[in-house]
Order: C-alpha cells, then structure tokens, then sequence
C-alpha cells in the first residue's frame, strides 16, 4: 500500500502533463488562428479560417478545465499555492478567454454592422492575450514561487521578470505557428499560401524564443543546471536539442515544398519536445523550488477514486474526440464560405 | 473596523456570488434548451412535421449563443476555487475537486465533443446520429447538474469525510456517502426542475411576444409561434406545481440538517410550536427581533411539521456568530416562493383558455406570459442566494468558516479582479443578451415546403447555422 501510495502521485503527474500537452496543442492552434486575424483582414478568408475551428474549440478549451479540475483534486496544494501565485495573469486569461469563446457566434450574429469589426478584434485580442498569460504562467512555473508553510508568501507581482515576459512572446510565437501550419493543412488556395509565409517566419521566431529560453533556464535553479550537465542524466536529454533541430529542418522543407499536413505535424513535434523537456526539468517538483509532487497530493482515497473514473473515461472521451474531428475533415476551401 | 483582510474576503464573497449567479443562468438555460432540442428533433423525426423542424431551427440558434457564454463563464469558475478561496480548495479538494474532475470527464466532454455535431453536422452524419448528438448534449448537461450538485450539497451537508488532525484536510471514507448525502437528492430535483421552468417561460414568453406582434398587425399567428406556445404552457401547468411538492420537500430536508438556515429563511427567532408563517417582516439581527411581522397564526408549524403544533426552530437556538443574516434569504426565500405560486397560476389559467379555446386569442393572456419571461431565472437566482448566504458562516457546513476559506490574496489584486469581472460580464454578456432578445424578436420561419424528413439533412444543415460549411462538398450556408 504504502509502495502504491508512493506511485500516485507519478502517475497523476504523467495524466497531468499528458492533459496539459493535449490542452497547449488544441487550444493553441485555436488561440494561433485568433492572433492570425492581426495578419489576415478579408472577412471570407476570417470566416474560412473560424470554420475550420468552430465544431471543435469547445472540446479544446475543455482540456484546460480538465487541468484545473485534476490540479484541484489530485495536487491541491499546488493548486492553491499555483492560482494565488498568479493570480493576475489568470485573471486576465480567463478575462481573454471569455472574449475568444463568445466571439465565434457574436461575430456571425452581428454580421453586417459595425459590431461585427468589434467581436473580431475581441476574438485576436483575446487570443493574443491569453497566449501571452499562458506564456508567462509556465515561465513563472519554472522560475520558482516563494511558498512558506504550503501557502504561497511572495507578492502579486512576482511573475513578471524578463524570463516571464520572454515565455510569454515565445507561447504566442508558438500558438501562432500552430494556428498557421493548422491552416497550411486546412485550407486551400490563397490563405493557404499566406498561412505558409507566415508559418516560416513564426517558426524563426519560435525556434529563437526556445534557445533563449533553454539556454536560460538552467541558471535558474542548482537542481535545473545539473539535470541537464550531469552524467548519466544528460544521456536522457541529449536528443531533445538534436530532435528540436531536425524537426525545425523537415518543417523548413515541407513548408518550401508544398506539404500540406506536415508543418503542422512539426510544430506538434517541437511542442512536444519542449514539454518534455519542460517535465525533465522541473521532475519531481509541482511547485518549484520547494514542493515535490508527493508534498502537494490528495490522499490515495482521492487519488485512486479519480484514476479509476479517469481510466474509463479517458480513452471513451479521446474516441468520440477523434470522431468529432473526422466529421469534419478535410480541406476548407473559400468558395466553401458563407456567402 | 474593517481591516484589508475583512474586506479582501468581503470582495472575494462579492466576486464569487457574482461570477457565479451570472453563470448559473446560461448553464439553466442551456439544460431547458437542450432537453427541448432533443424533444422537438425525436418528434419531428417520428412526426415528420414540418412545424418541429422549424422550432428546432429556431432555438438552436439561440442555444448555440447561450451555451458559448455558459462555457466561458463556467470556465472562470474552475479556476475561481483556486484563485479566490485557495486554503478551501486545499482542505476540500480531495473531495470537492474529486467531484469537479468527475464532472469534467463525463459531462463538459460529452457536451463539447458532440456540440459540434449538433450545430454543423447535420449534412455530414445523417439523421438518426444527429439526434444522437442531441441527445448526448443533453445528456450531458444534466450529467453536469448532478455532479456540481453533489459537490454543492456535500458542501451543505457533509457526510462520508473524516478530518486529517495535521493538515486539516477533509479526507474521503466513503465515496456513495459524499455523492448521495442527504440534501443532494432534493437539490438535483429541484434545480433540474428550476431549469425546466425558466426555460418554458422563456419560451412561451417568446411565442406570447410574436403572438400579440402578428395580432397588431392584423394577422394570424404562425403555426410554430403557436406549438411553441402550447408546448411552454403545457411545461408550465405540469411542472409548476410539481417543483412546489419538491420545494416543501427540500425545506422539510434543509430543517432537519440546517436548522439554522431555515429560521433565518422563516424570520423566526424563538422555538415554538404553533408557529406562525410569517408572509412580511424586517429581520433585524441586532435586536433578534422580526419587525413589522405579519403572519398567518400556526401554517408555519403546518407547512414545516405537517403538523398544527410542530416545533420550529428559532434563531436564538444558534449562537449569534452561527447564525446566516436573516435580512436577505427572508427575502429571497419569499421572492422565489411567490415567484412558484405565480407559475402555478400561470399554468392553471392556460388549462382554463384551453378548455374555452381562447390559448392563442386572449391578448391579457400573452401579455402576463410575457411579462413572465425572466420569472423562472429569477426564481433560480433567488433560490441559489438563499442556499448560499442561509449556509453562512461557513463554507463546510459546520466545519470550515468562510473567513478561514479565502486565499492570502492581497486586496488590491482583488481589487483589480473584481473590476475586471464586472466590466467585462457586463459588456460581454450583456451583448449576448442583447443578442438574443434582438434575435428571438425575429419570428421563426416556416418551412416553405412540406418536405419529406428523407432529405432533412440538408435542409437542418443549411438553416441551423449559418457557419456551417460543407468541406466535402462545398455545398453549406
Ligand atoms: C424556477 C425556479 C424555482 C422555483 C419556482 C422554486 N424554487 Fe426553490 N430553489 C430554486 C429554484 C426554484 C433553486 C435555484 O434551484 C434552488 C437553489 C439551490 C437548489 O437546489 O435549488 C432553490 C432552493 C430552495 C430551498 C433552499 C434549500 C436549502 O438550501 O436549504 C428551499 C427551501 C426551496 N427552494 C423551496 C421552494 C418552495 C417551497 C418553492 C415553491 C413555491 C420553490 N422553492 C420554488
Ligand atoms: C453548485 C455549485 C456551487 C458551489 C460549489 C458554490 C460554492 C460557493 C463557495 C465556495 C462560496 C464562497 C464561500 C462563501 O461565501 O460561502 C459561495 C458563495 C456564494 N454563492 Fe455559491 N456555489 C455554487 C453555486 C452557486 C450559485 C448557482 C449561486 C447563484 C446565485 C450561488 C450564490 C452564492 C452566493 C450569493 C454566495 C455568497 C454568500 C455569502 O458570502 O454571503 N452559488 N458558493
Ligand atoms: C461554482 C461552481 C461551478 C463551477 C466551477 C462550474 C464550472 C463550469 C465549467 C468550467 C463549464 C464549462 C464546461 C465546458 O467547457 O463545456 C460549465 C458549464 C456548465 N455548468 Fe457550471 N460550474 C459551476 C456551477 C454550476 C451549477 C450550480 C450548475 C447547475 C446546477 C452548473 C451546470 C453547468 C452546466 C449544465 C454546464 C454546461 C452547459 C453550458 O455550458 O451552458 N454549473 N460549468
């Protein structure tokens, strides 16, 4: 028992950043076609870009409220060490993120009036914003939260520092790639070529915001600098820079050739590594620098309670997830648009 | 005296009733809805009318709008626990965050997965699956009432924990005992019922409206205005009186595990039988008195005991720090009971204009169905206040004080939250309301032919949205 207590929380710890990779690819090619409309000002091209995610963004958003619901019931102390800690930018996320959600159906139900221009700037600023809230939450993540006695002791603004505001612009240049490698695959035609453009030089932008930030995190904490320099750990993470850059090479080609789905596999690619690499990090802290996964649990009541309805559920959710999107392949042309 | 902390908390209480009474409305909204969707696209489909079509057309526009604002209001709410009441959510998450995630897994993602289908799919799936993704929409809003209502009345009435003596945490011991405690079975009954009635108001508010429009102008109602009509009055006279069996029930409960909430609902600050029913007052609770009292000797025993002599309880039974401020649920209380009495009503007369045919003529009729329209939600709103506030001190009933709740939020972000929050709802969802009442204005359309339900899938598909687009085939709105 005590041997199984011990393995809850690794487990619940995998579940959580599985959810939380899930969330940051669905959401982010969402939020990425928001902050493309700064680039993208014909209506019919707008309106061809919103269909290719109106059926699915609400199963998208719906991850990151799994994630919270999970870090509630499983990890509450990080929870409620987390949430205060950023209490700002999640304000002004979920503030962002009210304005996106609505925005699909006011847009259309405004059509023809001056409001219409207003829900569509809603739906980019929304976008833009809660990317770079996301953004600067995870590079608040890594910096460290000052905790005294579980609860969280430091001040409201601890979170904006040059390495959170640079977090931030690379989750937005990395939502953005997503949203326009999504189109590249998506959609045909003229916006199709544009999304490529873009996609190139998003993806600069984006590799330049990971060095930075690679290069930089380590120096944050002892415990970071030697996950990624000692023997034998650094054969465990060794591949993760060389992989970056292979997958950063085929995107380049693909792009220049023509692909239409694999960019967008690419940068799924990137965004994955850069996770793991993330997890590799910061393991085996929830709240870094000073609680590990096991300080910030639920009872194994709670714990196994939940693995047993997440292991059914799971794979039934991702089963009619995966249906939903099929119903709606393929590519979304411009004449398909409303007229 | 007020310190930053006193009043931290108060804006953190103000932000959460705040947040979430604009929530509650859509996600009620949205649980009617759905349930009606369901039911006019199963008769259409077994019917073949073309008037069900129609009405699906119609309403669907407006659930499409109503549940994208109960999603992104809800979603604030997940991360509200967190960010507003962080020492609650520790000690409570092993049971209250259980229920959330539980909810999460088999309700918001059964909604959203097949949300999709629901409003673009109709040309891609077919008939017989479209109704299925209704269904399972509908489904899953009412798999979501009960499991945010099991967290809510654990709240109310915990059962099934045990406390860790160094962390304070509630621990759970037995899962059906947290789940099924005992004001859950009252409170999921009578707030489905709540949403039922808030949407059959709506609804024949909105048939009442076209009706005296076509009236004015001098033409006969269209066919949908009136099936809509009937069908939200036929809801109104059955569910009416069965939600005041149900209320008296959920009182009779709330007496027998929080006493205390319902002297302060009752007004009464001695214990005694042969207790009046106070129908006005002013609690005040400095003098632990109810002034300018007006009652109906011994129905308060009656209604509360079923019996003329039952003891009531009096809110100088509870020390004065346990006791909820009498003063609001007083009100509350009477709002909404009054509020079910007039629905009642409502439905009673609608038999009396069935029986003399004079439904879809009598124009003093339309008019109080139409100033009926917001009676459910308020009903609902006001309930939910006396549930809350009658649960105060505490957020654990009895175990966990709302001062010891909050999280070590400094004022001045709360501050900035709490402005943030009330522009932002007020300006969005204000707008969505604007919306829909402009859109509800419009009178369905009927269907130009009487086409046979074969070839339905292109007809829903092309009326139902008009983002829908066709990647196939190209063909769409
Ligand atoms: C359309 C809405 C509606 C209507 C017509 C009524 N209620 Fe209600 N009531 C609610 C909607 C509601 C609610 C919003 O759904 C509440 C809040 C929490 C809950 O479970 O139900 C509620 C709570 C609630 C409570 C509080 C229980 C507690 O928390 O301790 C009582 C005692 C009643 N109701 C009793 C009644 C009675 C006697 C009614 C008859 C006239 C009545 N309600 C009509
Ligand atoms: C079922 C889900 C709900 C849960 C889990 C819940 C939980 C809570 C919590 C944690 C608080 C803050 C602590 C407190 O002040 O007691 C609160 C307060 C409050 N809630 Fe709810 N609530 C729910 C639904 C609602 C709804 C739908 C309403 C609608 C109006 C509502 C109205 C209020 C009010 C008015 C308060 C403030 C009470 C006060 O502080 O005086 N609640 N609730
Ligand atoms: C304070 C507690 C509450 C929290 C944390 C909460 C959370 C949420 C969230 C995150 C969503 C969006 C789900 C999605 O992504 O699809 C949602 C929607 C919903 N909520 Fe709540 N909610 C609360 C109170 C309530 C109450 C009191 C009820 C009803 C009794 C309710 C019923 C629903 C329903 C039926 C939906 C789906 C329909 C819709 O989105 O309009 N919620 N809620």
């Amino acid at each position: 028992m005590m041997d199984f207590a011990h393995w809850l929380p690794i487990i619940w710890g995998v579940i959580l950043i599985a959810a939380i990779s899930i969330y940051v690819v669905l959401d982010g090619f969402d939020l990425g076609i928001g902050m493309l409309f700064a680039l993208e000002r014909d209506r019919t091209r707008r309106d061809v870009m919103v269909s290719t995610i109106a059926p699915v963004w609400d199963g998208n958003e719906t991850w990151m409220v799994l994630g919270g619901a999970v870090l509630y019931g499983v990890f509450p102390g990080a929870y409620a060490t987390l949430l205060p800690a950023f209490y700002l930018p999640i304000i002004v996320m979920l503030a962002s993120l009210i304005f996106r959600g609505v925005a699909f159906e006011f847009r259309v139900m405004t059509r023809g009036t001056v409001r219409e221009r207003h829900w569509d700037f809603g739906f980019m600023a929304g976008s833009t914003l809660a990317a770079f809230c996301q953004g600067t939450i995870l590079g608040g993540v890594i910096q460290g939260v000052s905790v005294t006695d579980g609860t969280f002791s430091g001040s409201a603004f601890d979170w904006l520092t040059p390495f959170g505001v640079l977090c931030g612009f690379s989750v937005m240049c990395g939502y953005a790639l997503l949203g326009a490698t999504w189109l590249v695959w998506r959609t045909t035609g003229q916006l199709e070529a544009a999304c490529r453009h873009w996609a190139a030089r998003l993806a600069v932008g984006l590799f330049a915001g990971i060095v930075a930030v690679s290069l930089w995190t380590p120096f944050l904490h002892e415990p970071y600098l030697h996950r990624w320099t000692d023997w034998p750990d650094i054969l465990l993470v060794a591949p993760v820079p060389l992989l970056l850059v292979a997958l950063g090479a085929l995107m380049a080609s693909a792009l220049r050739k023509g692909h239409s789905r694999v960019p967008f596999l690419c940068a799924l690619g990137w965004f994955f590594l850069c996770l793991t690499g993330l997890g590799i990090t910061i393991w085996p802290y929830a709240v870094p620098p000073s609680l590990t996964l096991w300080d910030v649990s639920s009872p194994p009541s709670s714990q196994f309670f939940q693995l047993v309805g997440t292991a059914i559920m799971l794979p039934i959710i991702l089963t009619y997830t995966i249906y939903s999107y099929r119903v709606f392949r393929g590519k979304v042309s411009e004449t398909d648009g409303y007229h | 005296m007020h310190n930053a902390h006193d009043i931290a908390l108060l804006l953190a209480r103000f932000q959460f009733a705040f947040t979430v009474g604009v929530h509650i409305v859509f996600p009620a909204f949205s649980i009617g809805l759905a349930a009606y969707l369901a039911v006019l696209e199963g008769l259409w489909l077994t019917t073949g009318r073309q008037v069900f079509l129609d009405l699906y057309r119609y309403w669907i526009k407006a659930f499409s709008i109503v549940f994208g604002m109960g999603v992104v209001s809800g979603l604030v709410m997940a991360y509200e626990f967190g960010t507003n009441w962080s020492i609650f959510s520790k000690k409570a998450g092993p049971i209250t965050g259980v229920l959330l995630s539980y909810e999460v897994m088999t309700a918001f993602f059964l909604e959203a997965g097949f949300l999709g289908v629901m409003l673009f799919g109709m040309n891609k799936v077919g008939r017989g699956l479209h109704f299925a993704a209704t269904c399972c929409v509908s489904i899953g809003t009412l798999i979501s009432t009960t499991w945010i209502l099991a967290s809510n009345s654990w709240m109310q009435t915990p059962r099934g924990y045990r406390i860790d003596p160094t962390s304070g945490q509630f621990l759970p011991d037995d899962w059906l005992a947290i789940i099924f405690n005992p004001s859950f079975p009252y409170r999921l009954v009578h707030m489905t019922l709540a949403a039922f009635l808030s949407v059959a108001f709506a609804v024949g508010a909105t048939g009442a409206w076209h009706m005296l429009k076509s009236r004015r102008e001098g033409k006969i109602s269209s066919e949908p205005v009136r099936v809509m009509f009937s069908m939200a009055m036929w809801m109104a006279t059955i569910v009416a009186p069965v939600q005041i069996l149900v209320g008296d029930a959920h009182g009779l409960n709330t007496l027998k595990y929080q006493p205390a909430k319902l002297a302060a609902m009752e007004g009464d600050w001695t214990s005694e039988g042969h207790a009046p029913e106070l129908l006005f007052g002013i609690p005040n609770m400095k003098t632990e008195h109810t002034d300018y009292a007006v009652g109906i000797p011994l129905v308060g025993s009656l209604i509360l005991t079923h019996s003329l002599d039952g003891k009531v309880p009096g809110m100088k039974d509870f020390p004065r720090d346990q006791r909820p401020p009498s003063q609001i649920i007083f009100f509350s209380f009477r709002i909404m009971v009054a509020l079910g009495m007039l629905m009642l009503l409502v439905g009673l007369w609608s038999l009396w204009h069935r029986r003399n045919n004079t439904l879809f003529t009598s124009p003093l009729f339309h008019r109080v169905a139409l100033a009926m329209a917001p009676a459910g939600f308020l009903a609902l709103l006001c309930g939910w206040v006396t549930t809350e506030v009658g649960r105060q001190p505490w957020t654990v009933y009895g175990l966990l004080r709302t001062a010891d709740s909050v999280s070590p939020v400094v004022l001045s972000s709360m501050a900035v939250s709490m402005t943030i929050f009330v522009i932002v709802y007020i300006f969005v969802f204000g707008s969505g309301l604007g919306i829909l009442v402009r859109m509800l204005g419009h009178e369905p359309k009927e269907g130009e032919s009487n086409p046979d339900p074969a070839q339905a899938p292109e007809i829903l598909a092309i009326r139902t949205h008009p983002a829908v687009v066709n990647a196939s085939t190209g063909k769409g709105a």
